[in-house]
Order: C-alpha cells, then structure tokens, then sequence
C-alpha cells in the first residue's frame, strides 16, 4: 500500500510527539541563570553538523510520555530501535573488516591473507580508480593509476590470484565497487565455480548503489537509468542464484565525505534505500525475497552523539516506513543491517597520529550505534593507502573495543538517555524533512539528476570549511595546538612496477585466449544491452568466463547507453 | 565612498575594476573526490575570481585545451588518488610542447613531502596538502596570476 503524502503526514505525526521542555525553562530561569550571572558566563550555542541546537540538558520532559513503548522498543523488536537482534554483540561481534586493496593482485592476496592472520573475520577489497571507472591497465588514461588506491583488476586473471588460496566458503567478501559491480560479481561467481563452492553458500557484497555516486563518488559509466536497470538485472539474478549475495549496500559514507551532514548522509541514503525498494517492487519480486538482501553502510565521524543518534534513527525510520509506507510485515525485512566505517576527513594531515585517537571516538559510536560491521582508518590515511604497520593499530583499536572495554556486554547502553533519545528523534525528523521535500520535487532520481542533493551538500561542505577557517570549528593540529617542529612519518609507497607487471598480464591473457569466441560472447552482451527485458547477469558471467576484459564489457555498454554529464553545481 | 588615491607611474586611471583573474580548476585524472574542488571554487569567487570548473575525468589534453582556449591566469590541478606525479607532468609536458608559458599552473592534493620538489622542478607551485588554509591557496594563486598577467602583457 503506497500511500500518498505518507511522508509529510509522518512528520506532523512526528512533530506534534516533540514539544518543549517545562522542566528545562523552569530550571534555566530559576538556577542556571542566575549561576551564569554569578560566574559572568555569558552563554555559547553549540551546534551539531545537522544544525541542531544542543541544550545544556535533558530530562524526560524532552520525550513524549509513551516513548519507551512507541518508538524505543527492545532489542529485536519493531521498531528495532536499540539494535536488530535480540542479543547483539553477546550474541556475536559485529565483523570486523578492513577495506584494503593495493598494487597487483599479488600484494592484496599477501594484505588479505595478513589480516586474516590477525584475526580479521572478513575481507573488505578496495579496487583502484581505473577499475573503479571500467577501464583496464592498458588505457593510457590510466597511467600512472594503475594500484594507487586499491587493487587493479582487469579481467577474470587478476580476480584469480585476488583470492589465490583463499577459501570462498570460508570468509565473506565485500567488495567496493559500483559502476561494473555485475560484472565484477561475475568474477567473483567465476571464482566460487572454479573453487567447487555452490554458489547458494558464497556469500559477500558489492556496493552497487549507483544513486550515491551521481551524489557524492561520482564513479559511473553509464546514464542513471542504464546503471539502475543493470542493478535491476543483480536483484533478479541473485535472488535466484545467489541467495546469500548482498547486492547492494546503500552508502551514506561517501555522501558524508562529500561534505554533508549527519542528518543528510541519513536522509539522503534511506531516500536512495526507499528507490531501490521501488525498483525490486517494480521488477516484480517479492519484498521478502529482496529486502533482506539490501545492506547498508554508514559514516561514523566525530560528533560521538549524534552519529550514535544518527544510527539509531536509520533502523527505526528503515522499519516503520516499510511497515507503514510500504505495507511489509515479514519481520526480515524490517532489519537494517549495516556497514560502519571511521570517517576520513576528520583525519588530519598534520600530526597524524593523532589520527588513532579520532578513529577510536568514532569505532565507539559505532559500535554503540549498533552497527554489523566496521572499518577502522589507520592513521596514515590522510596521507597514502595504509601501511603494514598502521593497518595493524586500527584493527587493535575494534579488538580494544570488542574485548577490554565492556561495551559490547550490554545492548545499547546508551538507551534511555534523555540525550541521546531526543537527538534521535530530531535527527528522524530531519529526514523526513528531506523525505517531503524529494517526494514533491519528483523522487530522488529527479532530485539527484537536478542536482538538487548536489547542492544541498556542497553548501554544506563549504559552510563546514568556513568555520575551520574562521576556528569556530576545531582541528587539533590542523587549525589549533599547530607543532612546527613535526617530523614526517614512514608511508606505503606504491612502485610503478605495479602498472607493468598489470600490463604484461593483460597482454597474455589477450594473446591466450580465443578471440572469436570474445568477439561473439561481446556482440551478444551488446544485443542483450539493447534489450530492457534481457537480464545481463548471465552475459556478464560467459563474458568473464571468456576472459573478455573489464574495459571491453563496460565498453559494451558505453557504446549502447552513452556516458552522464552531472548538473552544473558550483 | 572611496577617497582618491595616488598612483604610481603608469597605473591605470580607470575607474572600472582590473579584469579579475581567471582560474580553471581541474582534476586531470581518474578521479573523482571532488569535495575540496567544490570548496576552491566558491572561495575563489568569493574572492572576486573568475572560476572555471573542468568537470569529472578530464584528460591533460582536454585541460590544456580549455586553459587555451579560455585564455585564463592560472589552472589549479588537484588529485586525491596517488597519480600526481605521473598526470600533472603530462599537463606540463603538452604546455611546453604548445610553447604555452603565460599560464601559471597550481597543484594540490593528496602529494607526500618528498614528491613536492619533483613538482616544483616541472613549474608546478602550491601543491598544498589537506588542511591548508584558503587564504595561503588564494595568496598563493594571487601571486601566480600576476606573474602570468606579467607575461600575457609583455608585447
């Protein structure tokens, strides 16, 4: 039941729950004033990323009475406010998985395997800009690129050494890739094929939220209908074939790096979630059969509260709008799994261990969010892709959290903090906000191709700059507590031999392999492109099988869709 | 109101504004982290410059092109993925090879220490690392404009 008008009627709901404070007036009037005129405190705002005004205090008088029955609940249960399993981290810990990928597949399969070895319980692979953008090792506008910020895959070869003695059976992948994620989640069934592994027990995730790179990343090849139509191809193909695959992970994080706010990163990725539930309706599949498969991955930057609110907020408002707007009662549904990772541009340049502090701040609010898994930065990351070394103190960091400090003992301890509680419900109520508004503007599509979110977040970006310039806002090192007298720390070095051993592979593969059976298998994907009613999944599988190379797939579809030039926003 | 000033020999009397400097801003690789981009470009302007943005992915040839073309003061290249070594000397090689030496080029971005002076050596000033102040970027593009006004100038 697709109810019209559900968001703005859900916000005057909502608003007409939140009211002022008596108890707060009373006390600032008769003890709190006459305090500040005693000690000659004149009184300063303080003001969250989402423009939220924080008082000084809160008491149960900032909560509608039913509060604890209606929106908080218990763990486990709707509207899985306080976490959406029963027993959480007593349970089991959330995974922790560190994004890395650098170089050859070679220095990745040796990074993979030494995390593993420390401990790590789920592979996390960062691909380079090229691959990112479907191009191979061989074009010339990837010189120079080629392993500077992930890992270079150009065809099935490459994905092969990837995971060269790593059981597919045995861990979960995830892996960050958008534009060519079909065709990079061919290879990855390529590999479970080749491993004897059935592929209903592989299980992983590709990022594949498209919507979010129009947004923030902007990493695509294709027009948005092109991409959004090959998603819809994933969800009908694995729902079938890959029951355990993740195949899209709705991520706010790089809406954050881009510069929003908390409350937008939340509003603009549940309104992303909420397209896709549309597009999976309109593919014709059973909700029960594809919500369960959406995961999502969210920020965790440095305002502790409020991206603890932040994260509260998203499971309620994912469970109520689909119970609600949505009319879906399957209780796995209703679950908003997530991915946290500690944000990058809190990072600084300067004093960079310092860095490690910021991250563990920010692990903490996620794991006190509730989060499945997280990513710890390491501190060398404003500079360079991780070293050995660094790598190791972040994943220390979560292994501090998870096994001395005795967070994880108790299921959102921070519940019932007339704080925390009353932040969460501003934070839903600016997105619903965000809701209203991108519902009467057409949807989010329209939104995002209007550049509306564009701007809304660039304005944002640069009001945040402003006040690290003016030292309103505080980064220890960067803008205050300078040190001059610093001394540059080791950082991974990434060699250019790295691009020539990439190429000398592609060339082989190119010379071994049957051309006229690659010429035929691209010529069918390109009729199969021009079909809407085809599904691609099983084309990009024989293309990768084939060896036909990322570029020349996505080449494919560069010719039958064309390219995206984003709206003009500065 | 603004009193009357003096000048010195040969300065203009005009009393309309020197044409403001023009920038191009470009990210020459493939990448696409385009936040601090964004930034430069409303602070530029807010600093009376003329700014120019070269989009997602250009390729050197494209930025060249348009710094040609649009006959600006300065172009400010930025790269966020490792690449700035290899990809911002190809700008500077294709300017050499078209004898372009009236437009000063910036850089900026993720660029460890030790590759600063390799920069420096192929013409490329700046390269200023995250955290850097606006005001040191505007001085710095401000002083770089100049020297390029001082060449576009010189028949």
């Amino acid at each position: 039941m697709q109810s019209r008008d559900y968001y703005s009627r859900k916000l005057n709901e909502l608003k007409s729950r939140h009211s002022g404070n008596p108890d707060r007036e009373r006390w600032r009037r008769e003890t709190l004033a006459p305090w500040n005129q005693k000690t000659g405190y004149g009184g300063k705002e303080y003001r969250n990323s989402s423009e939220i005004p924080i008082h000084e205090i809160y008491t149960p008088g900032d909560l509608p009475p039913d509060y604890d029955k209606k929106e908080l609940g218990l763990p486990g249960e709707y509207p899985f406010t306080r976490g959406i399993y029963p027993n959480m981290y007593r349970g089991k810990l959330w995974t922790m998985r560190m994004f890395s990928g650098f170089g050859t597949p070679e220095d990745t399969n040796r990074r993979l395997k030494y995390l593993i070895s420390h401990g790590e319980s789920g592979l996390s692979i960062a691909f380079d800009m090229p691959t990112l953008y479907g191009y191979d090792c061989d074009n010339p506008r990837a010189d120079g690129e080629i392993g500077r910020c992930g890992v270079n895959i150009s065809s099935l070869k490459d994905m092969e050494t990837l995971f060269r003695g790593i059981d597919l059976s045995k861990i979960s992948t995830s892996m960050t890739i958008n534009a060519p994620a079909a065709v990079l989640t061919a290879m990855y069934v390529a590999i479970a094929k080749k491993q004897k592994v059935p592929l209903d027990s592989i299980s992983g995730t590709v990022q594949a939220d498209i919507l979010k790179e129009y947004i923030a990343q902007k990493e695509w090849m294709y027009p948005p209908e092109a991409h959004i139509r090959i998603i819809r191809d994933m969800m009908t193909y694995c729902s079938v074939n890959l029951p355990k695959w993740n195949y899209i992970s709705i991520s706010g994080y790089h809406i954050r790096e881009a510069g929003s706010s908390a409350a937008q990163e939340l509003a603009f990725t549940l309104a992303d979630g909420f397209y896709y539930i549309d597009l999976g309706m309109k593919a014709g599949l059973p909700v029960e059969k594809f919500a369960p498969r959406l995961s999502f991955f969210f920020n965790s930057s440095i305002d502790f509260f409020e991206e603890i609110a932040k994260m509260r907020a998203a499971r309620r408002i994912w469970a109520t709008v689909l119970k609600e707007k949505y009319d879906v009662n399957d209780p796995r549904s209703l679950l908003m799994r997530f991915h946290t990772q500690t944000s990058g541009y809190t990072l600084t340049w300067q004093q960079p261990i310092n860095n490690i502090i910021r991250t563990t701040i920010e692990a903490m609010a996620g794991v006190l969010g509730g989060t499945q898994s997280l990513h710890t930065n390491s501190y060398d990351e404003a500079w360079a892709l991780p070293s050995e070394e660094a790598v190791k103190i972040a994943l220390r960091t979560q292994q501090i959290i998870a096994e001395e400090s005795g967070i994880p003992a108790t299921i959102d301890p921070l519940g019932g903090s007339y704080y925390v509680e009353w932040l969460t419900n501003q934070m839903e109520e600016k997105a619903y906000e965000y809701f209203d508004r991108i519902e009467k503007m057409g949807g989010m599509l329209e939104a995002i191709k209007k550049g509306y979110i564009q701007k809304e977040i660039a304005a944002t970006s640069y009001r945040r700059q402003m006040r690290i310039e003016s030292g309103e806002e505080v980064m220890v090192g960067a803008n205050k507590y300078q040190d001059s007298s610093e001394k540059p720390i080791g950082i991974l070095k990434i060699s250019k031999k790295a691009q020539d051993a990439q190429i000398a592979r592609l060339k082989k593969v190119k010379i071994t392999r049957d051309k006229a059976k690659v010429d035929a298998i691209l010529g069918r994907l390109e009729d199969a492109m021009r079909d809407p009613e085809e599904n691609l999944m099983p084309h990009y599988l024989e293309a990768v099988e084939a060896y036909c190379t990322l570029e020349e797939i996505s080449n494919a579809g560069r010719k039958v869709f064309g390219g995206w030039k984003e709206p003009v926003i500065v | 109101m603004q009193g009357g000033k003096y000048l010195a020999d040969g300065k203009s009397q005009s009393l309309f504004r020197d044409k403001p400097i023009k920038v191009l801003l470009a990210k020459p690789g493939i990448d696409g982290h385009d936040r601090g981009m964004f930034v430069l470009a409303r602070a530029f302007r807010d600093a009376g410059m003329d700014v120019l943005y070269a989009g997602l992915l250009p390729t050197p040839e494209d930025v060249v092109n348009t710094a040609v073309n649009e006959d600006v003061d300065v172009v400010a290249l930025s790269l966020l993925n490792g690449a700035h070594l290899t990809v911002f000397k190809k700008v500077m090689d294709l300017m050499k090879e078209r004898g372009i030496d009236d437009i000063s080029v910036v850089g900026g971005g993720t660029i460890p220490d030790h590759d600063r002076p390799k920069l420096e050596k192929m013409g490329i000033t700046g390269n200023y690392g995250p955290g850097t102040p606006l005001k040191v970027i505007i001085d710095h593009i401000t002083e770089r404009a100049a020297e390029a006004r001082q060449k576009k100038n010189r028949i």
